[in-house]
């Protein structure tokens, strides 16, 4: 495509030739697509996503099966063999399927959680960029207070009464997570209410709810793409340090951070159990961090570098 | 600027009277027994009544809400349910040990993020910029708890240079520290790379270079003043993190800090001793945030506060 537009402007006088101008999306590929590490990060997402979500079919066991011979004749776990690609876990049960099995559950939480953080800093940061007034100020002081508070800490208390499971994980993130990206969409929205096509729109007399909706919110796609990418690795991170402390996805359903939880306890005889689903979550982070920041200097040119 | 400053520090006291009040309301809605856990699992219902009574958990919200802060106003942040010491107490215990790691761990991210931070900028484009930058994205992506755990195993256990853990000496020190610290160091080295190149590409180093200066003293008198700016920025918006890093590898490494405290306050729903805890950690964000405004300004002249 990129050659042809380029045969062209060489051949023909640019009037007559069929020379479409580019859109900011078609931009945004190009600029995505000449970027390897944005690429390599694309991989690596898209391989970790298959594989997790093709659990089924991917997992060589039952992530809950135990194996008579899954442990040594003392109890212990075996290392990596033929039957057991990656070793066991301190119950005999396959590491390989239990971190399949498990990345599923990392990534489920990573994603839902930030769907409903930003879906909420939407609707909150959005509108009150939109409408302005005490709305506002009220939305953007308990901003600055849950941006104050050390959410760890809270996640932890709140993480212990609730009942454990994805979807605790997925509420506690969400209750923090919306803060920050109100004030990012909410910044973005108070520029974009300035622009003449919003004007234009109120000039002939659409609705209030039909411009926010269909001219302010696609502009704020963008960001909320870029957003989005990075964030997902933070609440992976944050499920995995929760479920370490036992307080996340509970037992016997594995998740990479219960994983590393179990293993902690005999990491010097069995390191294994440990190190691997480290290697996974570390996997998993680099490649969105990449995605993310291809992602990023491919749809917001102004950041380039 | 002092007007500035006063109004800023009226408001870290606002925000930490909203931080206390959100904290005491999402603990009172949480639902569960704070006395059936100080209690224990077997006591009977009269001793369940007893407790409530003596912790004041009988009291309707406002009453306890009023009284917790008409203490606060005393300085008394309450005793904590689980050790049945007062919380100021128990949190002075464990501080130092907390602050010597976080000294530690900061110093670990300062100085490995400055030096390859400079580096890769210095050298952009060559070997050393694609290796150190490969390294930060990989020590960015690393679950900072998970690499405590792998320190211990490789440098603790395989090869033991270092204790197992626990609290003591230099010794016991550096793994912690390196578990914290190298993480956020590649945070910085990134930002410190961007803002340095960014930097670089302005025309008063163009007239530095011109007029003849060395390169060391262009790029250590000229460009890193400058540079510098939003690693300092970062540090105050990240401490919050900073700190939540802390607790897990406190857990990990068995170090008697605060984190260690505080996660173990959290677990046992252990209130006073949960919002002790949260106060001092917002009051020491809230305060460093403050500092790294005013800072600013010593830092930059053409900042100017209203």
């Amino acid at each position: 495509m990129f050659k042809e537009r380029q045969g062209i402007k060489q051949s023909q006088p640019l009037v007559t030739g069929e020379l479409r101008s580019t859109s900011y999306w078609e931009d945004a590929r190009r600029r995505f697509l000449r970027d390897r590490f944005a690429l390599t990060g694309g991989v690596i997402v898209l391989l970790v996503v298959v594989v997790t979500l093709g659990a089924p079919w991917f997992a060589p066991y039952d992530p809950l099966k135990q194996f008579m011979e899954g442990l040594t004749e003392r109890g212990m776990p075996i290392p990596a063999n033929a039957q057991f690609p990656l070793g066991t876990d301190d119950l005999g049960r396959d590491l390989l399927s239990r971190l399949i099995w498990g990345g599923r559950i990392s990534i489920l939480v990573g994603v839902l959680a930030n769907i409903v953080s930003i879906g909420v800093a939407l609707l909150l940061g959005g509108s009150a960029g939109y409408f302005g007034g005490w709305f506002d100020t009220l939305v953007m002081r308990s901003v600055d207070v849950i941006l104050s508070v050390p959410s760890l800490l809270l996640m932890i208390a709140l993480a212990t009464v609730l009942p454990p499971g994805a979807f605790t994980v997925v509420l506690v993130i969400s209750i923090f997570g919306w803060a920050y990206p109100s004030r990012v969409f909410r910044s973005q929205v108070l520029s974009i209410r300035q622009r003449p096509f919003i004007e234009a729109a109120r000039s002939i007399g659409a609705k209030e709810s039909r411009v926010l909706l269909l001219h302010v919110l696609p502009q704020l796609l963008p960001t909320v793409i870029v957003y989005f990418t990075i964030r997902v690795p933070a609440a992976i991170l944050t499920e995995a340090g929760l479920s370490f402390l036992g307080l996340g996805i509970s037992p016997p359903t594995p998740s990479w951070g219960n994983i590393i939880l179990s293993g902690s306890r005999m990491y010097r005889t069995a390191p294994w159990i440990v190190i691997d689903p480290g290697l996974c979550i570390m996997l998993t982070v680099l490649g969105f961090n990449l995605l993310g920041d291809g992602l990023r200097d491919a749809l917001d040119p102004r950041e380039r570098r | 600027m002092t007007r500035y400053i006063a109004r800023r520090i009226l408001w870290v006291f606002v925000v930490m009277f909203a931080v206390m009040t959100f904290t005491f309301v999402l603990m009172y809605i949480i639902p569960a027994d704070p006395a059936r856990q100080v209690a224990g699992p077997l006591a009977s219902p009269e001793a369940l009544a007893n407790i409530r009574a003596s912790l004041g958990l009988d009291q309707p919200i406002y009453v306890q809400y009023a009284t917790y802060v008409g203490n606060l106003l005393r300085g008394d942040l309450g005793r904590s349910w689980m050790y049945r010491r007062p919380v100021l107490t128990e949190i002075a215990d464990r501080l130092p040990p907390s602050i010597l790691l976080g000294l530690a761990a900061g110093l670990v991210e300062l100085i490995l993020g400055v030096i390859i931070g400079t580096a890769s900028a210095l050298y952009r484009y060559t070997w050393i910029d694609r290796v150190t930058m490969t390294l930060a994205l990989i020590a960015l992506a690393l679950p900072n708890f998970w690499f405590g755990l792998v320190l211990l195993y490789f440098l603790g256990y395989v090869i033991p240079i270092f204790p197992l853990g626990g609290y003591g000496g230099l010794a016991h020190l550096i793994l912690p520290a390196f578990a914290v610290g190298i993480p956020y160091s590649a945070w910085y080295a990134r930002i410190l790379r961007s803002s340095l190149r960014e930097v670089m590409a302005e025309d008063y180093v163009r007239t530095a270079r011109a007029k003849g200066l060395r390169e060391f003293f262009v790029v250590g008198r000229h460009v890193m003043r400058n540079a510098l700016m939003p690693v300092v920025t970062m540090w105050g918006m990240d401490l919050g993190n900073f700190i939540g890093g802390l607790a897990l590898v406190e857990v990990i490494f068995g170090w008697p800090g605060v984190g260690l405290e505080a996660v173990e306050a959290a677990r046992n729903l252990d209130v006073p001793m949960v919002m002790g805890c949260v106060l001092l950690i917002s009051g020491l964000m809230a305060t460093s945030n403050l500092i790294v405004d005013i800072a600013y300004a010593v830092l930059d002249p053409r900042v100017v506060y209203h």
